[in-house]
């Protein structure tokens, strides 16, 4: 930074500034300005006319609206679908991204090591990744199919599943919930497997050896040392998988929709299930506004985890 | 004695890594593997429950990908897909580039928050955006055309493209910038002619982002496009293809795959400085 600052303080004394094209600043603000006015116009405004919709009875068909205060609000704290999508969302994204955490840490140090054929693992274990989401869920809608779910007929074969029993997995409460918590694993599962594994190897090496050399066990060096060392770089993956789950609609939209009697039904879900589908902009509006604390936690606890780690 | 329980200890330990990568591996490939499966499978064997469902009980057959290919409006999607892609791509570079220089090297102390500020703009979702955006798309008449995704998926690829070049900048030397405009080049013209050529990983790793993340967008195609000719491929397939009760599957499968490899291919080389952008700061 500072030998920025004495380099543009030089500059000038050197060569006078010739051309705008020469000085610095202006250079930097005519090169950063058509990026963030876009950002500006396509993230900050629809957000502002986000919240001016949830106070107004804004509808896709008709042209004015009028400002209604807090109504729509009320409306939505009185509906128990609201209750349910909340609780269902957060049942969701708290449990997929445990389960996440917990696999993914297991999966990195499994791919830390060097063995042969590790690219090949690698890129099995990052298709659900980079595949597109919407479409890899249709493979587990087949997977689920509710006749042919190769799930029942391989548990059938193994005689596991007795001759009455046929678990229809997208039909029943429980098992959907389930079903779409899988998903979710599956879809975010590499992407934290590759965070972690880059905190891995960012551990100098001496710090293993020299745990070695003390005598520590397994466990202990997995808890005393990997663990806590990893710790912010796993915090982030965390992080990075709340919002993607919290915020995700893709998978409940291809799996169930919301069903069976809106059990799988989430906030983002129902956002566009009544502010699309349904028509109503306004309710639709305040109900996805409800993903934004969420957001607003998340971004500053990754914003402290970055100022610490710069710090020390 | 001492030789042979050290000597089971590590086969032991060399068995349960391979178990367990293998577990994983299984976990995470098997939908593919049974897309692949599936897509070369005849209806009847696909629908007869008695078969074991694992193997072709009747030989492969190419039947599904013709009704995908002749029967559908598949290969229109993906044409769609590409042009939009082939846009944005456009749009990205233009903002995205000129915007991570100017953070890397000209724009002092408020450049990192800024920095940071666009790169959290990448964590808004379109859900909280696709209502409005609905209302805005309406009101400028692009409704159900693919221009309304061209003007909105920058909106997302800007950020964090704009955020990766700046990383890929600060890794070139200054001096050579020095040595251009001592040379009698403007800091504008060191930068077209010297910079840029020099970050030709950083541009294609832009390209490449900006493509898989278009290829992978749901939301607001879901919500912006209605006509079935206009659709891109990730929603194509899941809305018009899976519809009533009839599902085609093999078809179906296929046109999972076919996209779905390529892409996740292209995105695996690439997937390492995605991972490094999305944990500068946490990393050092």
């Amino acid at each position: 930074m500072s030998a920025h600052a004495s380099a543009a303080a030089a500059a000038p004394a050197h060569r006078p500034a010739r051309h705008w094209l020469d000085d610095d600043q202006w250079l930097g603000r005519m090169m950063l300005a058509p990026a963030v006015i876009y950002i500006a116009l396509l993230v900050g405004f629809p957000f502002l006319l986000s919240i001016y919709y949830s106070l107004s009875d804004a509808t896709v068909g008709s042209r004015t609206l009028h400002f209604v205060g807090m109504e729509n609000f009320r409306r939505i704290l009185e509906s128990d679908t609201f209750w349910r999508s909340l609780r269902n969302a957060l049942v969701f994204t708290l449990l997929s991204q445990l389960l996440v955490v917990v696999l993914a840490k297991i999966l990195a140090m499994a791919l830390y090591s060097d063995f042969r054929g590790k690219w090949l693992v690698r890129l099995l274990i990052l298709l659900p990744w980079v595949a597109p989401i919407s479409l890899g869920t249709i493979g587990w809608l087949w997977i689920f199919d509710p006749v042919y779910s190769i799930i029942n007929w391989t548990l059938r074969a193994l005689g596991l599943l007795g001759p009455n029993a046929w678990p229809i997995w997208l039909g029943q409460p429980n098992l959907a919930m389930a079903s779409v918590i899988l998903v979710d694993v599956w879809r975010l599962l590499p992407l934290a497997t590759v965070i972690i594994l880059a905190g891995l190897s960012g551990i100098p090496q001496d710090i293993h050896e020299a745990a070695a050399m003390d005598g520590a066990g397994f466990w202990r060096h997995l808890f005393r040392i990997n663990i806590p060392l990893v710790m912010p770089i796993m915090l982030v993956a965390l992080l990075f998988g709340i919002v993607f789950t919290f915020t995700d609609m893709i998978i409940i939209y291809v799996l169930t929709r919301g069903g069976p009697y809106d059990t799988t039904q989430v906030l983002a879900s129902l956002a566009f299930f009544t502010g699309i589908q349904g028509g109503d902009l306004a309710e639709g509006a305040a109900i996805s506004l409800f993903l934004f604390p969420v957001l607003v936690a998340v971004v500053v606890l990754l914003l402290t985890i970055a100022r610490r780690t710069e710090v020390t | 004695m001492h030789m042979t329980t050290t000597r089971w200890k590590r086969w032991g330990a060399r068995g349960g890594h391979f178990g367990l990568l293998a577990a994983f591996v299984a976990f995470c490939a098997f939908p593919f593997y049974w897309m692949l499966i599936t897509t070369f499978k005849g209806t009847l064997d696909l629908i007869n429950t008695a078969n074991n469902p694992f193997i072709f009980n009747s030989p492969p057959t190419l039947d599904n990908l013709r009704v995908l290919f002749f029967d559908t409006q598949y290969a229109r999607w993906m044409l769609n897909t590409l042009e939009v892609g082939v846009a944005v791509v456009l749009i990205t570079l233009l903002l995205a580039v000129p915007a991570g220089y100017s953070l890397a090297r000209l724009s002092g102390r408020w450049g990192r928050h800024l920095a940071i500020g666009i790169f959290l703009t990448y964590l808004i979702p379109p859900t909280i955006l696709f209502i409005p955006f609905s209302r805005i798309i309406g009101s400028l008449g692009l409704q159900d055309s693919l221009w309304s995704l061209v003007l909105v998926y920058p909106s997302f690829t800007v950020p964090f493209c704009t955020w990766l070049m700046m990383g890929f900048f600060k890794a070139v030397p200054r001096d050579i910038e020095e040595a251009a405009m001592m040379d009698g080049l403007s800091r504008f013209g060191a930068f077209l002619k010297v910079v840029v050529p020099l970050s030709s990983a950083g541009i294609l790793t832009v390209v490449i982002f900006t493509l898989t993340l278009v290829m992978q967008e749901f939301v607001y195609a879901l919500t912006f496009i209605t006509s079935s000719s206009q659709y891109t491929v990730s929603v194509g397939v899941p809305t018009f293809l899976v519809r009533g009760d009839v599902y085609f599957w093999g078809s179906l499968m296929g046109a999972c795959l076919i996209v779905s490899v390529p892409i996740a291919v292209l995105y695996n080389l690439f997937v390492d400085r995605f991972v490094a952008g999305f944990t500068v700061g946490a990393v050092k």
